[in-house]
């Protein structure tokens, strides 16, 4: 037994008293959250709430001000660095337009953190890389080409494609649904939920799109007012007094959403 | 245990053979798959009928492919292996893996024979025939606008042409300034040098005037200007390419020759001369001071010499150049802005082949120039 090699309740990312500010405006001032090993959260808020600046902060990229952020047990700020490089392999990140290198195919693009982060076999490379963009639902000649060659939903799955290349144990999704038409939208929230369920992902997830949340995510985090107004799942949601909670989860397109969520036979329905 | 497995609470992998069953243990991660041999394994699991993974803890895709890849390699024909043990999200996993398989490995790329390389030097001669036909269009359209423009001044954006001059003329004064007077400093000394051995010191001041006056103060001056607001073009207007801004422009109406092109290429026109003049003077005032310092010629006597030796159609060499050298890097800075894709890496690309193209032009046009000058002989 080993200090990460954690009971399963326990938290894989725990964010304690997070305070993060630009200039005098504070996005975050005493944040709070917790998730568990194997879930589907979703961050939802309004514009400019910080749910990225929260995920930036999470994944090392920003630094807060104040607050501690365990990720798998470990600090992301106080890590020696070597230490730092083998837990940054264990998560992978995508970002919104799947920030692709433009200059690699979307084979070497996945071929890039094994490149990097491992010591592998070029056959073996090419091999694995090639299994990851079949994973992610992306055709076979669609690996030798460029980003500026693909569509905005191929160039998503490419980005989900290279967040999974070492096979980490959590994703952190930053609006993969967004500017997606309605079809596209809902193929890669199943794509999400499926390769969730297979490698066993803990993902965390960054959205504005109702149809992801109610589709796909265990438990709903709200931020809002600077801080995690609300955590739970979306039942929990509707019993929120807050102006704009009621508003976002009882405005027209959350019923909608929520009805198409129940009517889909497959998907965990969420009753309202 | 290490120290590494030991911080990503990972167990060792074992793997066992023993006649017909190869058994793994521990976690089968993506670290460990790559430390498998697996041309052994494949060698020492011939004849195995049952892969147990009973034992195994963590598995990842990486993993799952090594077991789907091991099952289906040892399977032959009349034995098919049996991969046991597994729980239900293994399995899972599996499944998915099972069903993503890659096929086989990709074929490499045949090396490039003769007539394939005769073959891409066509590709790119005609490629570069091509550039050469759209950049005289291209140069055909921004002066015709800016003949436009000239013809109705009120068209003209004005601001727009100011804050460029500032930007391209007034902001470079400093570094042409210095470039200028050092490339003078070093003429005058490497003159110096030479000319002292025939007693003919005086003659730097020719030296001096004519190289600064007639080429070097105008070409050198062109080129820090072609990689100072040249690739500034490229940049500004390739990343207003990449966000449709240009596109925008034009449903909106507006021609992005007139409202971006124009102004650019007007202020440089307007600023280059005015630098080259800087440059000019710059020169001429450190040759002056590194003459003093090193041959003795007083400033009084460089001046007095200056003014009776030196033709004034080596300045006006100079600065007759200067308007087309501007107008070669504004057409070339603007026209590969233009070009710029959706992608950044094409941003960076035409960013310094505008430079590269628009010094090499350059010092082509001042060639064709000084064969011109020659001919007409001043």
């Amino acid at each position: 037994m080993t200090a990460t090699d954690m009971a399963p309740d326990q938290p894989v990312i725990r964010v304690r008293g997070l305070v993060k500010r630009f200039g005098d405006h504070a996005v975050h001032d005493g944040v709070n959250l917790d998730v568990m090993r194997g879930e589907v959260i979703g961050i939802v808020g309004g514009s400019g709430t910080g749910k990225s600046v929260l995920l930036r902060q999470i994944v090392g990229l920003l630094k807060p001000d104040a607050g501690t952020i365990e990720v798998l047990g470990q600090s992301v700020r106080d890590t020696p660095e070597a230490q730092y490089r083998r837990l940054r392999r264990r998560w992978g990140v995508m970002f919104q337009d799947g920030a692709l290198f433009s200059s690699l195919t979307v084979r070497q693009n996945v071929e890039a953190p094994m490149r990097e982060q491992m010591d592998l076999a070029e056959d073996l490379r090419v091999t694995l890389a090639a299994l990851k963009v079949r994973m992610v639902g992306l055709p076979d000649d669609a690996q030798h080409k460029y980003p500026a060659e693909l569509s905005g939903g191929m160039r998503k799955r490419a980005g989900f494609a290279r967040a999974i290349a070492l096979d980490p144990e959590i994703v952190f999704l930053d609006e993969p649904t967004a500017g997606l038409d309605p079809i596209g939208a809902a193929a890669f929230d199943t794509l999400i939920r499926q390769l969730q369920a297979a490698l066993g992902l803990t993902v965390f997830l960054v959205t504005h799109d109702l149809d992801s949340l109610y589709a796909i995510c265990d438990r709903v985090a709200v931020l809002a007012d600077a801080r995690v107004l609300a955590v739970g799942t979306l039942a929990d949601m509707q019993q929120v007094d807050h102006p704009w909670v009621r508003e976002y989860f009882n405005g027209p397109r959350a019923r909608a959403a929520a009805a198409t969520a129940s009517a889909r036979p497959t998907e965990p329905a969420e009753e309202p | 245990m290490t120290a590494s497995d030991l911080a990503s609470g990972a167990t060792p992998v074992r793997i066992a053979v023993t006649d017909e069953r190869i058994s793994i243990a521990g976690d089968l991660s993506v670290e460990a798959v790559s430390r498998i041999d697996r041309t052994a394994l494949l060698r020492d699991g011939r004849g195995a009928a049952v892969l147990d993974i009973t034992q195994v803890h963590r598995l990842d895709a990486s993993g799952a492919w090594l077991l789907v890849e091991l099952e289906r390699r040892l399977s032959t024909a009349q034995r098919q292996v049996d991969l046991l043990g597994y729980s239900d999200a293994q399995g899972q996993l599996l499944e998915t893996v099972r069903r993503n398989l890659p096929t086989e490995a990709p074929k490499k790329k045949p090396e490039p024979g003769l007539t394939d390389r005769l073959e891409a030097l066509g590709r790119g001669t005609a490629g570069a025939v091509q550039v050469a036909i759209a950049l005289t269009g291209f140069l055909g359209q921004v002066i015709a606008a800016l003949v436009a423009a000239l013809l109705r001044p009120s068209r003209l954006r004005l601001t727009s042409v100011v804050h460029h001059m500032q930007e391209v003329g007034w902001k470079a004064i400093p570094i042409v300034a210095l470039m200028a007077f050092l490339i003078g400093v070093v003429l005058a000394f490497q003159g110096a040098a030479q000319l002292r051995q025939f007693g003919a010191e005086v003659f730097v001041v020719d030296l001096i005037a004519i190289s600064v006056l007639r080429e070097l103060g105008i070409l050198l001056t062109a080129i820090i200007v072609a990689g100072r607001s040249g690739s500034a073009f490229t940049a500004a207007i390739g990343s207003m390419k990449m966000r449709e801004e240009i596109d925008a422009m034009r449903t909106l109406g507006l021609d992005p020759v007139v409202v971006l092109v124009v102004p650019r290429v007007l202020a440089l026109i307007l600023m280059l001369p005015v630098l080259g003049f800087i440059a000019d003077i710059s020169g001429l005032i450190g040759g002056a001071i590194m003459s003093w310092i090193e041959l003795g010629v007083s400033p009084a006597v460089f001046r007095t010499r200056l003014v009776a030796n030196t033709d004034g159609w080596h300045f006006g060499v100079g600065m007759i150049k200067a308007p087309f050298f501007a107008l070669i890097i504004g057409i070339i800075g603007c026209y590969e802005g233009m070009m710029v894709e959706g992608h950044a890496e094409s941003l960076g690309r035409l960013t310094s082949l505008s430079v590269v193209l628009s010094i090499f032009m350059v010092i082509v046009a001042d060639a064709m120039f000084s064969i011109f000058f020659a001919v007409v002989g001043v």
